[in-house]
């Protein structure tokens, strides 16, 4: 059972806590856009074995919703930040690089 | 046979005999007894029947690693199948059964299969799919049946409670032996909150058995004063009975404590769950001696060499009169020792290896035991009990070289650290070359949050067998645990013991190496689940060269045991037969628990009432005094019907119906989600969440709105009214406010963060009552207060005001066609309100009505139902509802999902009204055929029902269901064949879906 920091209230919630909402950093495509967008935007995710970027609702605490940047294999947690930004921090990614060379990069 | 002796026994108080009964026999034990030392005590030797063979059974081990000895424990509300007699403490009036027997223990005709056994080979469960079906069902089958399933399954309710503890702790210590105990002192001293948990019922572990001296005075003494120094540090928190049973992400660890196992009917809590957070874990879990794989070694008498020991000096209990020590390393010489030293008959010492001279076998052969080097045994003798052993040349092929009389059998194969705990949450393992055992590898170990590791290992858990190396490795691993959660780094030196010299251990996976294959089909690997040498070795010859595939196949390490004495050795047999090297197969998967744990447990608190939290609206009193039939709606509870006596559901909900067309009606509404939407930008969000266009609702207007999701489907329903200029409240499904409440979240949140808007969930805040019928507006008018005429308050309107002396309110919004007002008043006034309008509306016919009788005014009014009329695949298109769809809207939630291709296929089914010819009522969920077939010969279905009820109004069934082309097709008659097994078809007309009050004159009043 997973522990991540919410950065909205500051506690370090247990994930009974929590709820899990998917990846993170999905860009909506609406009306007037192409059916491939679409598709990619309602059904394409990464599901990847190693650093991945995701959305949690704090929901059993503060109600906020925030981001993870954890790794689906060690369970390591990167760090947690705001819900409102279209991209992790750099700070964030730059130390995710230098303990993964190998990682394709966030986006 | 085995006996109580006259003296030994440190853990049993003499003084204090208790009385029990196995297969009905009394016997006795004393306190302190385990069950099997008490069984063992008594001459038991006999305790079961293997499960697929069944051949007798005889306890092999003294721990939680007990592969034979289960029982079914108890009677009655206390039964319990698959109980480990070497773990169950002994207390007066036990009542234990064996079990996989018919029809006694002694004389069981299950054994039959022991002499087919070569008809019952690796995978025959597998093989008998492919023989011809005939074959299955009349022969295979029946013997499956007849020896699957170990135990019974209890019959009765459990008596007992359990319950759940939450425990926060900077380090758990798994394992109270010294390791445990070493490293606790060591983590505590560094002031970390240090939480030690022992499966059994004493401190110490297998120590006090070996003996041996710390800092100085005897191990028991050392154990006996670090508990007592533990005890009196207030960070240190003792447990026993309680067994580590898993570890899971990031510090997070299950316990079990058995907390009233051993005193029954106490008024305790049986068992109690252990849901630990802890920075750091230790695991101490020891280590547990492997079997050695001879002919004949699954005879009851054969024993661990360490468990014989155990018996002796624990519970002052003799595995037999002569013993033969059969080993493959140093250890089991302590054995002989011991057994010598109680006075037993030790006649030999059968080492694998060539030539022993360490200092166990000198003072061994000083005691006068003969040690034969380089041997094995050929053969045991014995059906029921042992008898004797065949010696044969360890190198041979198992020709007999001496026949030597003993009945018990001390086997040593070496030991395998407890890697289980350390494996359950992701740490790995590594290859022990000497020692011939997997043990964790440091640098691997599972990953807490911050990328570090969370779990060391302390003791024999990490491979160090001897007293002084398990002492300096856990006071190293309590020392780091306790830095690691914050402690400050410890100086003090590490608990010391004399170092010992060993001689190192020989692999032995086969006994002797080169026997031939009848004795290979007699050497057991899983003795619970009856796999041997021969059965693996088949496994690997027909293709199954991973572990986890041969796991399954052969069955080996797949009881409850879970393959705690066989997996080594299986895997090792199957390297061989692989021609590998061990690391290169590897382990299966050890999962969570470690030994099995209780349902009860696992279900604490949580059952009947207490399974899962109830909402009640502020009248459910009322209604349980009414004698409502309730129905669960999310975690609510709503009254379906209330039946009066004599009056059968159906009845009540006809009335119910009947009455409020013809009279007056109250329904309970306060489960209705109610969310409040406000702020400059709540327009604007309003128009995205809903189809409809929400923003232009003039103030002081309800309006019918729907809600989907980004796939376009259809996914909650309800009136909204604009409270103000920046402020609308939204009514939600009952089931749906706190999905809707989160849905607005997610997108207020992470989509539109810029839009000042802020959403309420006011859903409890709030009573509701429907005032439903011809008379509700004289009963609101009797109450008196504000303005309901048909002027002030028309049709899809609300208002604020008081209804008799209550603030209010008033919604002119109707789900049953009828006049009806829907009246909020805060929640504390909600039952007063209720009785106000029971007591004046008496006199205008007024009764409650639930439920069903809401959904079948509904229906007969063509309203769909969120979960009835759509399942998570139906869009608003679908159900005709266009013209709540706004075209003026560049965007909403579910628009562009509309467009797609197979949203606007004009052969989507869609909404229509059904009526049967007869007048019958179509079953649930029934789905209409029309003509031919599809690609599997069945008849092609054009549509389902989505409601179907008998109508009390119109005296016959009606129902709504989706139609391929349904409304092009108005008056033509489909089939819905019952699946009633008659063959019965129910004809329906295809008609408008509003049976009731088409112009809807009974409303506009």
């Amino acid at each position: 059972m997973l522990t991540l920091h919410c950065p909205n209230c500051g506690v370090m919630a247990d994930e009974t806590e929590l709820h899990a909402e998917g990846e993170a950093h999905i860009k909506r495509f609406g009306p007037g856009s192409s059916d491939e967008e679409f598709e990619n935007y309602l059904f394409e995710r990464k599901n990847p074995k190693g650093v991945h970027f995701e959305r949690w609702r704090h929901v059993a605490g503060c109600g906020k919703y925030f981001h993870a940047a954890r790794n689906t294999m060690t369970l390591e947690v990167y760090g947690t930040y705001s819900a409102q930004t279209l991209a992790p921090p750099k700070t964030l990614v730059n130390a995710i690089k230098k303990k993964h060379p190998e990682w394709e990069g966030w986006a | 046979m085995s006996t109580r002796l006259a003296d030994h026994g440190r853990l049993i108080d003499r003084s204090k005999p208790m009385n029990f009964e196995f297969n009905g026999k009394r016997m006795k034990g004393y306190e302190g007894d385990t069950l099997a030392s008490a069984l063992l005590g008594a001459g038991q030797t006999l305790v079961g029947r293997s499960f697929k063979y069944h051949r007798p059974r005889g306890i092999i081990a003294s721990g939680g690693e007990e592969p034979n000895a289960l029982v079914n424990m108890g009677q009655g509300g206390r039964f319990e199948p698959n109980q480990r007699t070497t773990t169950t403490e002994l207390f007066d009036g036990l009542y234990a059964t064996s079990q996989n027997h018919w029809p006694s223990l002694e004389f069981d005709v299950g054994v039959v299969n022991n002499y087919v056994a070569r008809f019952l080979p690796a995978g025959f469960y597998y093989k008998t799919f492919m023989a011809p079906r005939a074959a299955w069902k009349h022969v295979f089958e029946p013997i499956v049946r007849q020896s699957a399933g170990l135990g019974k399954v209890p019959k009765d309710r459990d008596v007992d409670t359990y319950e759940y503890f939450y425990h926060h702790t900077d380090v758990l210590i798994v394992g109270g032996g010294v390791a445990g105990l070493a490293a606790a002192k060591a983590a505590a001293a560094s002031g970390a909150k240090v939480m030690v948990v022992e499966q059994t019922a004493h401190w110490g572990g297998r120590t006090p058995v070996d003996g041996g001296e710390i800092d100085g005075i005897p191990a028991a003494d050392w154990i006996e004063a670090t508990v007592e120094a533990l005890e009196n540090m207030d960070n240190v928190t003792l447990r026993l009975r309680m067994q580590g049973s898993g570890i899971y992400d990031h510090g997070y660890a299950l316990g079990y404590e058995r907390v009233a196992d051993h005193t029954p009917g106490d008024g305790r809590p049986r068992h109690r769950l252990w849901r630990i957070r802890a920075q750091q874990i230790v695991n101490a879990t020891g280590a547990i001696e492997r079997p050695l794989s001879f002919a004949g070694n699954d005879i009851p008498g054969v024993m661990l060499a360490g468990a014989v020991r155990d018996y002796v000096v624990n519970w002052g209990v003799s595995a037999g009169d002569r013993t033969v020590v059969v080993t493959n390393n140093d250890d089991a010489y302590r054995t002989a020792l011991v057994l010598k030293e109680a006075g037993l008959e030790v006649p030999v010492i059968i080492d694998a290896r060539a030539a022993v001279t360490s200092p166990l076998a000198q003072a061994a052969r000083a005691a006068g035991i003969r040690v034969a080097e380089g041997k094995g045994i050929a053969k045991v003798h014995g059906g029921k009990f042992v008898t004797g052993v065949s010696i044969c040349a360890q190198a041979g092929e198992g020709s007999s070289l001496e026949e030597i009389k003993c009945d018990a059998v001390a086997m040593s194969g070496g030991w395998s650290p407890v890697v289980h705990l350390w494996s359950h949450c992701g740490g790995k393992l590594i290859w022990d070359e000497v020692q011939a055992f997997f043990r964790p590898d440091p640098a691997r170990p599972p990953l807490s949050h911050d990328g570090k590791g969370f779990v060391l290992t302390a003791g024999s858990a990490s491979g160090a067998l001897g007293l002084s190396d398990v002492l300096t490795d856990a006071d190293a691993a309590g020392k780091a645990a306790g830095k690691a959660a914050g402690g400050k780094a410890g100086r003090k030196a590490a608990p010391k013991a004399a170092a010992e010299v060993h001689q190192a251990m020989e692999p032995v996976w086969i006994m002797p190496q080169g026997a031939s294959i009848q004795k290979r089909m007699k050497m057991w690997l899983d003795y619970q689940n009856d796999v041997k040498v021969s059965d693996v070795q088949l496994a690997a010859r027909e293709g199954y060269e991973s572990v986890e595939h041969t796991k399954r196949y052969t069955t080996l390490g797949m009881a409850t045991d879970q393959g705690k004495l066989s997996n080594i050795n299986g895997l090792a047999v199957l390297s061989d037969a692989l021609d590998q090297p061990i690391p290169q197969t590897g382990t299966t998967t050890f999962r969570p628990p470690y030994t099995p744990i209780s349902f009860g447990a696992i279900a604490g608190e949580a059952k009947d009432e207490l399974f899962q939290p109830i909402r009640k609206t502020p009248m459910h009193d009322w209604h349980e005094e009414a004698g409502a039939y309730f129905e669960p709606v999310g975690h609510w509870r709503r009254p379906y019907t209330y039946p009066k006596p004599d009056e059968t559901h159906a009845q009540a909900v006809n009335r119910e119906v009947l009455n409020t067309r013809e009279r007056l009606g109250l329904l309970d509404a306060s489960t209705l989600g109610k969310l409040i939407v406000s702020g400059p930008d709540a327009g604007r969000f309003m128009d995205m969440m809903y189809t409809n266009l929400m923003s232009t609702l003039p103030v002081g207007k309800c309006r019918y709105g729907l809600m989907c999701t980004e796939n376009g489907f259809l996914s909650d329903d309800g009136v909204v009214a604009r409270i103000d200029e920046t402020t609308w409240l939204c009514h939600t499904t009952s089931g749906g406010a706190d999905r809707i409440h989160a849905w607005m979240e997610d997108w207020l949140q992470c989509e539109w963060w810029d839009w000042k808007v802020h959403v309420a969930n006011v859903t409890e805040q709030l009573a509701q009552v429907a005032v439903v019928g011809p008379n509700a507006r004289k009963v609101l008018e009797k109450l008196g207060g504000m303005d309901v005429s048909k002027e002030t308050l028309p049709f899809m309107q609300w208002a604020d005001g008081t209804i008799g002396g209550f603030d209010a309110r008033v919604y002119r919004i109707s789900f049953s066609g009828e006049l009806s007002y829907e009246i909020a008043v805060p929640a504390s006034q909600g039952r007063a309100f209720w009785d106000a309008l029971l007591e004046a509306g008496e006199e205008f016919g007024v009764m409650p009505y639930g439920t069903e009788a809401l959904h079948i005014m509904r229906a007969e009014k063509g309203f769909i139902m969120i979960g009835d009329e759509t399942d998570g695949t139906i869009i608003p298109q679908d159900l005709g509802l266009n013209w709540a769809i706004s075209k003026k809207k560049d965007d909403f939630l579910g628009k562009r999902a509309q467009l797609r291709s197979h949203m606007v296929d004009p052969d989507r089914w869609k909404l229509v009204g059904l009526e049967t010819l007869d007048g019958t009522v179509i079953p649930d969920g029934a789905y209409a055929v029309g003509e031919g077939v599809n690609a599997n010969g069945q008849k092609n279905v054009i549509g389902r029902v989505t409601s179907t009820y008998f109508s009390p109004t119109l005296n016959k069934g009606i129902a709504m269901g989706l139609i391929k082309h349904g409304p092009d097709r108005m008056g033509e008659v489909v089939d819905f064949p019952t699946l009633d097994g008659t063959g019965t078809v129910i004809k329906a007309r295809i008609v408008d879906q509003v049976f009731y009050d088409k112009e809807g004159a009974k409303g506009n009043v």
